[in-house]
């Protein structure tokens, strides 16, 4: 678990060209939305990119986006949950 | 009276005259990027922006601070033109789709996104306008210029030519409050061109 966050660290400082932060600079339950990191709407899709792209996963409900995306803790968590072996 | 321009292109930025920065034989995001560290900007949107954007963001920077706090939010008009558009983030755009389609490209496919930053960073509301012309028309510019000025729609305006396509970046913005000649203005525009 402690690999995989890491790695979506460095993958939402990538993706999102977040290149003031580093990796440690995000804590593992820090909102990524909002007063935490301060994502915005396309941002958000940029995630839903990185889940499909890096981990074959593919958002089934977006309704689910908010609960999913609330920090890198809940994304691991979904990924553990949902990536296919 | 408020006059002052700003030139980007070359690898060079430019004020009133005076470089402010300047990078040999860099590609051009990375000498922006060094520009906005160098400069000692900070405001971390920057990094998303294309490169559109990123050039209007910096001259706007440095042109605006010469007025901070001396004007209300819709009293500054931004005139923007160029030849290519977003063609150079459309083709950028393009690119990804043959894999991925970036949402984060796809919104700068417009040329009037560089303005929208510029109104955000600023707090800006008031008229904008972004002309798409084959070359920097001096004429034009200074005339519809004259026209929000002299209309008392705005009370400062941010206007010029900000034209980039792959390694080749020209940017001329000039922040003004009065008439200025279009004779002065083209002149303005083509210096630094070496």
């Amino acid at each position: 678990m402690e690999q995989l966050t890491l790695n979506l660290k460095k993958q939402i400082i990538e993706v999102l060209n977040l290149k003031h932060l580093r990796p440690e600079d995000i804590v593992n339950d820090q909102p990524l939305f909002g007063d935490g990191l301060g994502l915005d709407s396309i941002d958000a899709l940029e995630l839903i990119v990185l889940l499909q792209q890096q981990y074959s996963i593919r958002l089934a409900d977006p309704q689910e986006g908010p609960k999913i995306f609330k920090s890198v803790n809940t994304m691991a968590e979904y990924i553990k949950a949902n990536q296919k072996p | 009276m408020t006059d002052f321009y700003c030139i980007i292109r070359n690898n060079k930025i430019v004020k009133d005259g005076v470089v402010l920065f300047e990078q040999e034989n860099k590609p051009d995001n990375d000498f922006l990027t060094e520009a906005y560290d160098k400069l000692g900007i900070s405001y971390p949107k920057f990094y998303k922006m294309d490169r559109l954007s990123k050039l209007g963001f910096i001259a706007a920077e440095l042109l605006l601070s010469t007025i901070q706090g001396k004007y209300q939010a819709d009293e500054l008009a931004i005139v923007l033109s160029n030849s290519n558009s977003s063609l150079d983030t459309d083709l950028r755009f393009w690119d990804s789709v043959k894999t991925q389609a970036s949402p984060s490209l796809f919104v700068y496919t417009l040329p009037n996104i560089v303005i929208g930053e510029i109104c955000i960073r600023h707090g800006i509301k008031g008229e904008n306008l972004f002309f798409v012309s084959p070359q920097f028309d001096s004429d034009w510019i200074s005339s519809y210029v004259d026209m929000l000025l002299v209309g008392k729609k705005a009370k400062f305006c941010l206007a010029g030519w900000i034209d980039i396509l792959a390694d080749r970046a020209d940017v001329f913005l000039y922040l003004t409050d009065k008439s200025i000649s279009s004779s002065k203005i083209s002149e303005r525009y083509h210096s630094w061109n070496n």
